[in-house]
């Protein structure tokens, strides 16, 4: 069970073992695929249990029971779901631009993967650990908005092509405050690694750490990745009952699965990023010094403290997405531009005055 | 100055009110007991309906089947839509031919559940019933004849 406690010991193994039946470069292809298949299996089970997350968070909102009927408690719902949309016939709109219209859910898939490469999940289970971890993930995980530009523009429909415009207004804007509330930390941290960010929150979390400045950068993080996501009260681009289904109106079985999948794997990928930069990523809750707490928390393995941590974030999100209404088009952006920048920028500098003091832990 | 104040102000409220409206939710998930959804087909021995849910019209007979319908065609009057038919039948009694009940024939199919024919009764001899499984395989069945074979009139309704 070691382990379970440091990935290192059975990445290496692997590693060994390949290395001694195959050739250097060899190992390097089997591995990478061996990674590629990993996330996509995490993929695909993220989307398994979050869409049944979903339904049963939102439904126990809104004093419902949600699914019931497929396995106990509805479980299997959504596998017969994934075999609905695996059945379904795969639609293309007449006068779709048919090249662009095919690419655009990969190129949403595609920038998901590459996001999720360099995150942490415990320790030693890291793809790749950029020296530019955060810089990294900020610039790749918009690139999703591309995708839905793509299918918006190729779809040859009047609400596809609204909605993914206002999902591209959206990400301009809110990029800023993910970005920006993320270098708060950065700020203490003094790396954009995200390793080393993991590892200077050995003996307390930055939200912790960083008091007031932390909370606050917390709380627009929140906001503005949830916006991010178009989830939540930010899903304009999208707008049920303004634009049937926006930018994927005209999509149908498995594209249209794709779409799906990419919305909550995104989800995961903000809310591991927040984990890791606020709540210590994979680092277990320790109180000063208290080694008998410490000590049972170190008990509890990293790689469950990671999910645990973004469940969290995950479910603050679905609570935003299942109490808030949906803001206008012009509310979006007075939010972003009179609020959260303005805000953000002071709080930088907060945060910088309170690292140049000392006067955090 | 008024400004700057107005503005913070606003984010003030702002969060309050995001706080209020997540404390609601919060409270709905915290508290699973307080789900109102019903899973009917395995609940059905235990179901029970409202009070005041409106199924279907009623004749009500007692344990002599006699029910304390006139025939007066009140309800037949009071229905907006043609639900419900009257058909009458001249009776002696003491050597006078008096109108009374033959056939209540109640259309199902055509009835909205307005409930008007229910005061409009002079001898509160109809009344709203809270079933409510009323799926059939054929149309004509919901065409039902409410007053039971060989029932009459209870003794002092006029």
């Amino acid at each position: 069970m070691k382990w379970l406690y440091d990935f290192s010991y059975l990445t290496r193994a692997i590693h060994e073992g390949l290395s001694t039946r195959f050739e250097p470069g060899t190992v390097v292809i089997l591995e990478m695929v061996l990674v590629g298949i990993t996330f996509m299996l995490l993929f695909a089970l993220l989307g398994l249990v979050l869409v049944y997350a979903e339904r049963k968070v939102s439904a126990v909102i809104q004093q419902r029971l949600g699914p019931m009927r497929v396995g106990k408690w509805g479980t299997a719902q959504t596998l017969a779901d994934v075999i609905k949309l695996l059945l379904k016939e795969p639609l293309i709109n007449k006068d779709a631009d048919k090249f662009l219209f095919n690419l655009a859910p990969f190129v949403i898939m595609i920038a998901a993967f590459m996001a999720i490469a360099a995150l942490p999940f415990a320790k030693g289970l890291h793809a790749i650990d950029f020296d530019i971890g955060i810089l990294y993930v900020a610039a790749v995980s918009s690139l999703g908005v591309i995708g839905i530009l793509l299918a918006g523009w190729s779809s040859n429909n009047k609400y596809s092509l609204i909605g993914a415009m206002r999902s591209g207004a959206q990400i301009i804007s809110y990029e800023l405050s993910v970005a920006l509330s993320l270098l708060t930390i950065v700020v203490l941290t003094g790396s954009l690694q995200l390793s080393i960010i993991v590892e200077s929150q050995a003996n307390g979390w930055w939200i912790f750490k960083g008091h007031i400045p932390a909370m606050i950068a917390f709380v627009i993080f929140l906001i503005a990745s949830t916006a991010e996501t178009n989830r939540g009260p930010f899903d304009l681009a999208e707008a049920e009952s303004e634009l049937t289904a926006g930018f994927h109106t005209e999509y149908s079985g498995l594209k249209f699965a794709f779409f799906f999948l990419a919305e909550f794997a995104n989800m995961f990928i903000v809310a591991g990023i927040g984990a890791t930069v606020f709540l210590g990523g994979w680092m277990p809750f320790h109180i000063g010094s208290w080694e008998g707490f410490n000590a049972i928390m170190d008990f509890i393995p990293p790689i469950v403290w990671f999910f645990g941590k973004v469940g969290f974030m995950i479910f603050m999100m679905m609570w935003f997405r299942w109490t808030f209404p949906r803001l206008r088009i012009d509310q979006l952006l007075t939010l972003e531009w009179k609020y959260l920048l303005p805000i953000n920028l002071m709080n930088i500098v907060l945060m910088a005055f309170l690292s140049l003091m000392g006067w955090h832990f | 100055m008024k400004s700057v104040i107005n503005y913070f102000k606003e984010i003030y409220f702002g969060l309050k009110s995001l706080i209020t409206g997540m404390r609601i939710t919060g409270h709905y998930f915290t508290h699973p007991k307080e789900i109102i959804t019903q899973q009917y087909p395995e609940n059905r021995e235990t179901l029970k309906m409202f009070e005041r849910f409106r199924g279907e019209v009623v004749l009500l007979h007692n344990e002599n089947n006699e029910h304390k319908c006139t025939g007066c065609s009140a309800c037949e009057v009071a229905c907006p839509n043609g639900t419900i038919e009257i058909i009458h039948k001249r009776v002696d009694v003491d050597g006078r031919k008096v109108k009374a009940l033959d056939t209540f024939v109640y259309h199902l199919q055509m009835c909205t559940m307005c409930g008007l024919c229910i005061p409009a009764c002079p001898t509160d001899a109809i009344v709203m019933a809270n079933t409510f499984e009323h799926a059939v395989f054929d149309r004509s069945k919901l065409t039902k004849v409410l007053n039971n074979p060989g029932s009459k009139i209870m003794d002092g309704i006029k």
